[in-house]
């Protein structure tokens, strides 16, 4: 692969664009999954009894399960959200910067 | 070929006949027919794809990574093929069965990993990989060592994995057809090596397709056949399952898997980032034509083990009253005895008790294929770290012909298939869902590190990749050696060496500092060649300029 093509490409305004939007929103999203994930894995390991109250008053649904399930579609939804906007919006910048690497070589 | 082929198939009909005999003498349950017919139309059935697959499998692309013609759908039911295995399927049930909500706990630590793979790894990894995970981190970095420290490392992983794999069929099969223990490991070893050897990743990764469609309905059969006892009510499956059960309101609290905080965070780590680092699964990435269709399989595989596991956990407790409280399914006929089969065959019973014989014998016939799907997805990446990257890369240099290189990983999976028939008669006595805990482990601490800098980090050298992966590896694997797990309950010592079954949070920062450590003080002249690469290699991991692709062939 020539290295004169990713010089140019580095070079294009749009790859810097490109790398600093995608990277904050893939960043963002797994900030807030770990940050998510990791804070219920300290209630586990700290105040597992939270875990295990009710809902509400009467119900039998404990919070706990109530949390994880939330996460279960949370995290899903998440993966759903970046994977459209990374598909559409980023690639077809994507193929821009590439496409104008190309120009320049011929 | 061919006639190979439709002998080996024989011979697992035969095998099904004798079964059939052993237990109308031994057992006097009613015969099993329904499930060796349905697991010998699944033979039969996948034998047909390998057969077709192995008339397409001629280049190393095709039998490495099915041409990378796969799509995104596809990938994605094949990547939770690989990932719901039958250590989740019998381990989690059972888990839950016994420790109520801690499976579900276990459950969310191998889900979260997901999304981070789709976040920070997955274009990248398609973007620079081409077989194997370590054409990534081997990209800019010395080919020969670094290459060798990842086989290395992959093949234990691998091998850790196959135990439970392995274990958790031995004691299927046992149950089921009535076999010796070490009978049944022969047949899966050898099934797993004709679908790997004959039909390659194109074979492997239909079987592993087939498999996720019937476990997906077999679970959720039994899943709604179960609830419909309990009035489609989850209200009243908790209160009954509280009632009977010996931890009662306790069942549904954090407990006694994760006594410890250190623990708990160290399972998380292992489960989540060990799930990164899984060679089987990371070899997924490049069966995908682009970094798009990566996503997309992200997206797919996920949604699908998200959902099977909250069906795995209603699978469980439904269990406790529909199982533990039926005297048929225990040793001597006395509830709260031992479970027939072992803990492990919560599932089985499940399915016998809510949908007869018939059910019992799809949901066996399922769990059967599962370890088989996923013990082939093993050996296909145990052998391609073997032959790309050790005979091809590292001995011959790049310079062995692709026909060489497919007749090396032939040879590999047949060895990596004795291998596997080895340690699953050694480790016969170990619980399957924790065994698979040991191997993710070991990929959190040996592989992620090393992977996720040489992709993100500039600075990372070959010196800094080495250490930091083989200490990775070597720290891993002495803390489980030293712990419970097996210095007291396979060597027979008094006290643990080391207080915490789980390796994750003490390995993983060991590997990621030896590699900054021994990069940063790395001043040679190699290193800085090594450091101004990163920046061609970012580039194309941010683009996907000259990855390989589907149109390569």
């Amino acid at each position: 692969m020539s290295s004169a093509m990713y010089e140019r490409m580095r070079a294009n305004p749009k790859f810097q664009e490109l790398v600093a939007r995608r990277g904050r929103f893939a960043w963002t999203l797994a900030i807030i999954v770990l940050t998510m994930f990791y804070g219920f894995v300290m209630v586990v390991a700290f105040n597992p009894t939270a875990l295990g109250q009710p809902v509400a008053e009467g119900s039998r649904v404990t919070v706990g399960v109530a949390v994880e399930l939330g996460m279960f579609i949370f995290f899903w939804a998440l993966t759903a959200v970046y994977v459209k906007r990374a598909n559409t919006e980023f690639d077809a910048l994507n193929q821009e910067i590439v496409r104008e690497a190309w120009k320049e070589e011929k | 070929m061919n006639k190979l082929i439709s002998s080996l198939a024989l011979m697992a009909f035969s095998a099904g006949a004798f079964a059939a005999d052993a237990i109308a003498q031994t057992e006097k349950q009613a015969t099993n027919w329904h499930a060796i017919i349905m697991f010998c139309i699944f033979v039969t059935m996948t034998m047909g794809i390998t057969y077709w697959a192995a008339s397409r499998t001629k280049s190393t692309a095709d039998f490495y990574t099915a041409g990378g013609g796969i799509t995104g759908f596809q990938n994605g039911l094949a990547i939770a093929g690989d990932y719901m295995s039958a250590a989740t399927l019998l381990g989690l049930t059972a888990m839950t069965y016994t420790q109520g909500y801690d499976g579900y706990i276990y459950m969310m630590a191998f889900f979260a990993g997901w999304p981070i793979i789709l976040f920070l790894m997955a274009e990248r990894l398609r973007n620079l990989g081409r077989f194997t995970f370590s054409d990534i981190t081997a990209y800019r970095l010395d080919q020969g060592k670094v290459r060798t420290m990842a086989a290395i490392s992959s093949l234990t992983v691998v091998c850790f994995y196959l135990i439970a794999q392995m274990v958790g069929a031995g004691q299927l099969i046992k149950l089921l057809f009535g076999l010796e223990y070490n009978v049944a490991i022969f047949a899966v070893g050898i099934l797993m090596m004709v679908y790997v050897t004959f039909g390659g990743m194109v074979a492997t990764t239909w079987v592993q397709i087939i498999k996720a469609c019937m476990l997906l309905a077999g679970g959720t059969l039994v899943m709604l056949l179960a609830m419909s006892q309990f009035g489609f009510s989850y209200t009243t499956l908790i209160e009954k399952a509280t009632s009977v059960h010996k931890l009662g309101d306790k069942l549904m609290y954090p407990g006694s898997l994760l006594k410890d905080p250190v623990t708990a965070i160290s399972l998380g780590l292992g489960l989540m980032f060990g799930t990164a680092g899984l060679p089987h699964i990371l070899m997924r990435f490049f069966t995908v034509t682009d970094a798009k269709e990566a996503r997309k399989s992200v997206l797919y595989a996920s949604g699908f083990v998200a959902y099977f596991f909250n069906v795995i956990f209603l699978m469980g407790l439904a269990a406790i009253i529909i199982v533990g409280q039926n005297p048929d399914f225990f040793e001597g006929g006395e509830v709260g005895k031992k479970l027939i089969g072992g803990g492990n065959m919560v599932a089985m019973h499940l399915a016998k008790a809510v949908g007869g014989n018939m059910l019992l014998g799809f949901l066996a016939a399922v769990a059967f294929a599962t370890i088989l799907a996923v013990v082939s997805g093993l050996a296909l990446a145990g052998a391609s770290a073997i032959s790309h990257d050790l005979y091809a890369r590292v001995i011959m240099k790049g310079k062995a012909s692709e026909a060489t290189e497919i007749r090396v990983s032939k040879i590999a999976t047949i060895c990596l298939g004795a291998v596997a028939i080895v340690l699953g008669i050694l480790f016969e006595k170990q619980n399957i869902a924790f065994m698979v805990g040991l191997a993710f482990g070991v990929a959190a601490a040996a592989n992620f590190p090393v992977l996720i800098l040489s992709m993100y980090w500039k600075g990372l050298t070959t010196r800094g990749a080495l250490m930091g992966g083989y200490s990775g590896l070597v720290s891993a694997v002495l803390f489980v050696l030293f712990s419970k797990s097996v210095w007291v309950d396979v060597l027979g010592n008094a006290a643990p060496l080391f207080p915490y079954t789980q390796p994750a949070l003490f390995a993983m920062p060991i590997a990621f500092f030896m590699a900054w450590l021994f990069s940063k003080t790395d001043g040679s002249a190699v290193a800085q060649a090594e450091i101004a690469a990163f920046e061609d290699q970012y580039v194309r991991a941010q683009t996907g300029y000259g990855a390989a692709s589907a149109s390569n062939h």
